[in-house]
């Protein structure tokens, strides 16, 4: 054996004694390390693929706080003080529209991310801005629906209960209003900026916001409103 | 102006099929691609979300099973989200994206399961209220 191969064969030995999956160093099919991609030894990946998954990571903190108020609305759920319970309070046919507003928004936002790719700058916004309305009814409907209940004086001091509901429904609203701001910026730099690396990269982060955003709402109108129907 | 627009590395704005991927990207795709994925994942969306709201009214499922189907409905719908707009995969340059996932879902899990075990056996445990307020003097 030559001395070179024998090097050879001792760092791959040590390479899979380090890194037995091969996580993160993986040249797929059967190819080559690509340079700037963070395979073997060239380099950290690409700006694009580190800038998405650190924003995966944070949204999946953001998933775990959200999972602190599922607990506590679960906890609290018939801790109603005498108050009015959760299948008083449940509208299904506001629920319904705002399900199939945020889920149509999530759609278009998906469509805003194809015309992204194709670098056709009218019809990112146009996209956008029809996801940025649909946001914006669902807001309202959310908003409506406290400020009905409220005039009912059902309002976050009445009980254990209601705390939890304002909280965990209020923290989603709360959610999708900031992520609103985000697109209104979002939309006024591809206009300015175009699609320049870094714009792409907010998108990215945004789009995965904003589905995010739909995963939890899932969560919400089953747990929250649909098994609420029944009491 | 920028520095980023200074990067030195040159930006093709592809990315290549050999690298790993964040989720909500992928190597470049025609639009066709996008928007046909997109779609199914709305067209599935628009079944479960009407077989979930379905579910509640109907008195073709037993009663009591009806919150188990409720929640079957939303794990298949939020699975259908991760699949078709976060394109989150199973492929090999997915594996980071799905370990990430995993760990999320394990302390979801934990922290939801763990509260309600807990608080319901404070709740099994406690002096019920009308004797606690007896003892008051």
């Amino acid at each position: 054996m030559s001395p070179t191969s024998l090097h050879t064969a001792r760092e791959a030995i040590r390479r899979v004694s380090e890194d037995p999956h091969r996580l993160g160093h993986r040249a797929h099919e059967g190819e080559g390390p690509l340079p700037g991609a963070g395979h073997g030894e060239t380099g950290p990946a690409d700006k694009r693929i580190i800038v998405g998954y650190g924003f995966w990571i944070f949204l999946l903190s953001d998933i775990v706080m959200f999972s602190c108020f599922f607990a506590a609305f679960a906890v609290q759920r018939n801790a109603t003080a005498g108050g009015p319970g959760i299948s008083q309070i449940v509208e299904l046919p506001r629920v319904a529209l705002e399900t199939g507003a945020l889920l149509l928004s999530s759609y278009t936002c998906g469509l805003s991310f194809a015309a992204t790719n194709a670098r056709n700058k009218l019809w990112t916004q146009v996209f956008l801005l029809i996801t940025g309305l649909l946001g914006l009814a669902f807001v309202a409907m959310e908003l409506q629906e406290f400020i009905s209940l409220a005039a009912h004086g059902i309002t976050p001091q009445r009980s254990g209960f209601l705390t939890a509901f304002y909280g965990l429904v209020g923290l989603h609203g709360l959610h999708v209003t900031i992520a609103g701001l985000w697109l209104l910026t979002m939309m006024a730099q591809v206009q300015v900026k175009g699609f320049r690396r870094e714009i792409i990269h907010r998108l990215i982060c945004f789009n995965l916001f904003w589905h995010a955003l739909d995963i939890v709402w899932i969560g919400v109108f089953t747990i929250v409103y649909l098994m609420g129907v029944r009491g | 102006m920028s520095d980023l627009e200074h990067d030195p590395q040159e930006y093709s704005g592809e990315l290549d099929r050999r690298e790993d991927h964040a989720p909500g990207d992928e190597p470049e795709e025609s639009a066709g691609h996008w928007i046909r994925n997109t779609s199914l994942g709305l067209g599935f969306s628009i079944l479960l979300t009407a077989a979930a709201f379905w579910a509640v009214g109907t008195h073709l499922i037993w009663g009591p099973a009806i919150p188990i189907a409720l929640i079957v409905f939303a794990i298949a719908q939020m699975g259908v989200h991760l699949v078709f707009f976060l394109h989150v995969t199973t492929g090999p340059d997915n594996t980071n994206n799905i370990l990430a996932l995993a760990f999320g879902v394990l302390v979801v899990f934990l922290i939801i399961a763990g509260s309600i075990w807990i608080m319901h056996n404070l709740n099994q445990n406690m002096m019920p209220m009308d004797e606690l307020t007896h003892m008051q003097p």
